[in-house]
């Protein structure tokens, strides 16, 4: 065809072609090889190069980890063991410096005896979580109920919870899944009482507190739904009711109901709380909180309201201008000056705020992100169909925002969980740092140098891995452009 | 120079294949002296407009020249600085309740669709009638598919906007605004950003709605829909009306010379 012009020559196909395999040359590995790795001279030579350097860490580290010693009950045995196997001056890990403090990593100075209450209370966190994380996909919902269900109930038993609150747990645990099943939206509401569950297994004391505090919220709620028709002044009604009822009445009734009715725990000092025990409360509280938070900030900042705008930029922009040590120092330190003597303001608590805040700014942004990248007409379209401005933003920009945000958002979640390591610097024990130089600093640890490091590396590394594979697993989920 | 009702007796012409379209006293929208600044610049001027119940009316004019501005008071997108718009009976002014009764018995398509892309096609007909006007969703379900029916995509229900062509998202947009069986509707050049095959099933639609009798205003270039559906077409150029008149007059015998050399423009080629 090629010598007869082929645009000169009229031409009607006869019959269509059917679909051909591509060659070999274009197929399987080869292809695979060829275009990722040696797909040019300059590929082929950083190949090469990423190859060689592979091979120099491997041989580097590969002796240190072969070399690694369980069964330990010091360093001095561990470099006796090493001598004994690999010779005079051979390096290894000693990791029975895991196998003989895990717990301190896991709990810090929390009393064994109630290991079961933090145990627990993450198994249900989970519980808790279900519902809300995978509201579609019921096989998921199902895994990480299951296995949540017989953590929180196996390792309360492992961990040597006493008889009576073995069977609380697995009723309230069989309830639970009974509730999640059949009743999905009472299962939200059990996520939200969830925190003060929480508070009071880690914390322990009467129950009764932390029930009194949700009994605010819940009268602040009902007090809202009383008043909803009058708009803003519902929302007023149902803030000052709670604000009443924490202020004057709660305390008390607490005590009445604890008279009447005691239930209650060993009351533990914040002080205790260390390891990832500390890491992970202060964590999801600051990473749960923050949230909204940052909803709410990024909305004011949009908002048309001057006032209400130039709080969340300044509050916004003078967070993100300190650091995060700076507002922890605050909280140890400065916050005892302004609060009236003898108030006692829990430390974990002080420090939870601060980065609730500090999260919330970034969050802030990250969402203020999302919200400008929808185009003008989303909010227009709401707009003339005459959904108000709440509804607009609940309905229509912030599914889609908060979408957009998702790997901004699950990053600040993560950034968040890792920082909560610097409270090492008000005297708590985080697993990295406190803790590690505090079990160093025994006699029989001295040294124990990379183990420690190694091993809260791998835990952090686990949950924040996590995280980003719910983040990628919900992007997904949520995907609607189909193209 | 500004043509009223009175002068040009419009709703009286009304053609032998558009007699089931009838024009009624009843006035739908009333503008009287609005006026309207984007900062400093005057984006309209002076505009005086009645629209009666049943009317079609399309407004054209070369970019620029106000024509989007002017429907999107109507519903107050764009709020007026100065003068008076009335909707059903109902000012427009700062008042947040007035603009959301408007707004619910006022729909409008948009030259983009703007559809919600994250919700069904059925979700986005449903989403109004059970969040504004608070119907069961059993109830607004049943208007959502009698909408796309009428604009024949009931077989995308359950699809999403983007698994759309474009001449399908527009109609569903148009279903989306009447779920909310509004009395107005507002359409801001709807086949503007179409393909030209996808054109006609959307005018086509639009004929359909104006032969329910729906009050219809348009910003449109769609001329032949101007002919065949609009009992007064509009001409707007820097943010005023420069001629209003039935089509027939409009076309075959433009008064202004703006007029004569925008028909010339886009009639000629």
């Amino acid at each position: 065809m090629s010598e007869l012009h082929a645009e000169t020559v009229p031409f009607v196909r006869g019959t269509m072609l059917p679909q051909a395999s591509p060659p070999a040359a274009e197929r399987g590995l080869y292809r695979w090889l060829r275009t990722n790795l040696f797909s040019g001279p300059l590929n082929t030579v950083l190949t090469i190069v990423a190859l060689f350097v592979l091979w120099w860490l491997f041989q580097h580290f590969y002796p240190w980890i072969r070399h690694s010693v369980w069964n330990a009950s010091s360093m001095a045995e561990c470099r006796a063991i090493f001598a004994e196997r690999w010779g005079e001056g051979a390096a290894g890990g000693c990791f029975g410096v895991i196998r003989e403090r895990w717990n301190q990593f896991l709990f810090g100075f929390y009393p064994p005896s109630e290991y079961w209450r933090p145990t627990s209370a993450f198994c249900l966190l989970f519980l808790a979580l279900a519902p809300v994380l995978f509201t579609e996909s019921r096989q998921m919902r199902w895994i990480v109920v299951a296995v949540a269900s017989v953590g929180a109930f196996a390792l309360s038993m492992l961990s040597g919870a006493p008889a009576p609150e073995l069977v609380c747990i697995a009723v309230g645990v069989v309830v639970w899944i009974a509730v999640i099943e059949y009743a999905p939206r009472a299962a939200l509401v059990l996520t939200l009482v969830f925190p003060f569950l929480a508070v009071w297994l880690l914390w322990g004391g009467s129950i009764w507190g932390p029930a009194t505090i949700l009994g605010g919220a819940v009268i602040g709620v009902v007090v809202w739904r009383l008043l909803a028709r009058f708009g803003i002044l519902a929302v007023v009604g149902g803030l000052a009711a709670a604000a009443l009822w924490w202020w004057f009445l709660s305390g008390d009734a607490a005590a009445d109901l604890q008279r009447m009715l005691p239930l209650s725990l060993p009351r533990m000092e914040s002080r205790s709380f260390g390891g990832f025990l500390l890491a992970i409360t202060i964590g999801v509280a600051a990473i749960t909180m923050s949230l909204p938070l940052g909803v709410i900030l990024a909305l004011a900042r949009q908002s048309d309201l001057p006032i209400v705008k130039a709080f969340a930029v300044i509050f916004i922009e003078f967070i993100r201008g300190v650091p995060l040590i700076t507002l922890l120092f605050v909280a140890s330190l400065l916050l005892n000056y302004f609060l009236p003597p003898g108030t006692n303001f829990d430390i974990i608590l002080r420090v939870i705020i601060m980065v609730t805040l500090f999260a919330s700014a970034y969050m802030a942004e990250v969402i203020r992100g999302g919200l400008a990248s929808l185009p003008r007409g989303q909010y227009e379209a709401a707009g003339a169909l005459g959904l108000n401005y709440w509804k607009m933003q609940r309905l229509i920009i912030l599914p889609q925002a908060l979408k957009v945000s998702i790997p901004g958002i699950v990053g600040t979640f993560i950034g968040v969980f890792k920082d909560t390591t610097l409270v090492t610097f008000v005297g708590l024990f985080d697993p990295l740092k406190q803790l590690a130089d505090t079990i160093r600093a025994t006699f029989e640890w001295k040294g124990a140098y990379w183990e420690p490091y190694i091993f809260s590396g791998f835990i952090f590394f686990i949950l924040c891995f996590g995280m980003s594979r719910y983040s990628m697993h919900l992007e997904q989920r949520l995907k609607r452009d189909h193209r | 120079m500004t043509y009223t009702q009175a002068d040009t007796g419009a709703p009286a012409r009304i053609d032998a294949g558009r007699s089931a379209m009838t024009v009624g006293d009843e006035v739908a929208i009333d503008i009287v002296r609005m006026n309207k600044w984007y900062g400093t610049f005057h984006v309209l001027r002076d505009i005086d407009l009645t629209v009666r119940r049943g009317e079609r009316i399309v407004i054209a004019g070369p970019s620029g020249s106000g024509k989007s501005t002017l429907i999107r008071c109507i519903n107050r997108l764009e709020e007026h600085q100065s003068g008076r718009i009335v909707v059903d009976g109902v000012e427009l002014t700062h008042d947040l309740k007035n603009i959301d009764k408007v707004r619910s018995e006022v729909g409008m398509v948009f030259q983009h669709f703007n559809l919600f892309p994250h919700l069904t096609v059925l979700e986005n007909c449903t989403l109004a009638p059970i969040w504004v006007r608070r119907l069961p969703r059993r109830q607004a379900e049943e208007i959502a598919m009698r909408y796309l029916e009428k604009v024949r995509i009931p077989e995308q229900a359950n699809k999403y906007p983007g698994q759309l062509s474009g001449g399908q998202q527009q109609r569903v947009a148009i279903a989306r605004s009447l779920c909310m069986e509004p009395r107005i509707m507002l359409f801001d050049e709807p086949t503007s950003a179409l393909d030209p095959e996808m054109i006609k099933e959307v005018l086509d639609t639009m004929i359909e709605l104006a032969q329910d009798g729906m009050t219809m205003i348009c910003v449109t270039h769609e001329m032949g829909f101007a002919q065949a559906v609009a009992n007064r077409v509009i001409f707007m150029d820097q943010g005023q009306i420069v001629e209003q008149n039935s089509p027939r007059e409009f076309f075959n015998n433009p008064q202004s010379e703006r007029t004569k050399l925008f028909l010339s423009q886009i009639l000629g080629h």
